[in-house]
């Protein structure tokens, strides 16, 4: 059981070098809660000024990376005098067991919240073994 | 500690604002280290010309019904509460980096504005707040005359 709360751990020290941009443009990473419960695993992302046409959740090789595409937004006319946040992509990767059944993954994105459902597979659905009596 | 300076077009940037600022890139980079999510919260961009203002702000996450803007004189404030989904029954969490509650943001403008025609949008999860200079407090130009 203890094993389980690490199927989700971010995969820190490759993602600088593996998936550096190409664009000169600052890559956040998005805060995330991981929820479990018996049926899924339900990923949420905060990930502000990303609409839904612009996220892209890639699973290969057991590693899911999700990542989200910020529009620049300059009002005309205007200049920037105070600056308290930048403005970038997000991209973050899990790794993912294969007790997710990949095939019906569901995403959604509502308010710059992107939401994941990585339903489980039969066999990683806890069973209840009952014990007969002889 | 609530109040942010902003006065002034030759306003120039506090060092100390600067390293919380740097600080709070830093969070944005690596969860985990740098400022706690809610000091400060929400983090604003500000934009201006000589007649007008856009405060943008990140929140995402939150029903635009929950969010309070208020306008006096310069003094803009933000508040709200940002509620998450509670956890079902027998459902855990593996990871949990998003916070949750109240906050309140007092912004010092760099000038006056018109309070009766600020208006506000929230899409994506950012909050965006245009603000027209107050009549009164625009530059005047006095032409010299010559006798």
């Amino acid at each position: 059981m203890a094993e389980k709360g690490k199927q989700m751990e971010p995969r820190k020290e490759q993602a600088p070098v593996a998936q550096e941009s190409m664009k000169n443009r600052p890559v956040y990473v998005p805060r995330v809660d991981i929820i479990e419960d018996n049926e899924a695993i339900v990923l949420m992302a905060d990930m502000p000024g990303v609409d839904e046409g612009n996220v892209d959740i890639v699973l290969e090789k057991g590693v899911l990376t999700i990542n989200g595409r910020v529009d620049d937004y300059f009002p005309e006319d205007h200049r920037l005098m105070y600056a308290e946040y930048g403005t970038g992509d997000y991209r973050r990767s899990f790794t993912v067991t294969d007790a997710i059944d990949h095939n019906r993954i569901e995403a959604t994105m509502k308010n710059g919240v992107l939401k994941l459902v990585l339903p489980k597979g039969e066999q990683a659905k806890p069973k209840k073994i009952s014990v007969k009596t002889a | 500690m609530w109040m942010t300076g902003l006065r002034g077009l030759d306003w120039m940037p506090d060092i100390w604002q600067e390293f919380d600022r740097m600080q709070r890139e830093a969070g944005r980079l690596f969860p985990g280290i740098g400022t706690n999510y809610y000091e400060n919260f929400p983090a604003i961009n500000l934009w201006m010309n000589e007649n007008n203002i856009v405060v943008t702000a990140e929140i995402p996450g939150i029903d635009p019904a929950d969010i309070d803007i208020s306008v006096e004189g310069d003094i803009l404030q933000i508040s709200g509460s940002r509620k998450l989904d509670e956890l079902d029954e027998g459902a855990k969490f593996l990871r949990q980096e998003r916070s949750q509650g109240g906050f309140r943001r007092k912004v010092r403008l760099p000038f006056r504005v018109e309070s009766d025609k600020v208006e506000a949008q929230y899409e994506k999860g950012v909050l965006k707040i245009n603000l027209p200079r107050l009549e009164d407090d625009k530059p005047k130009k006095i032409s010299i005359k010559s006798e």
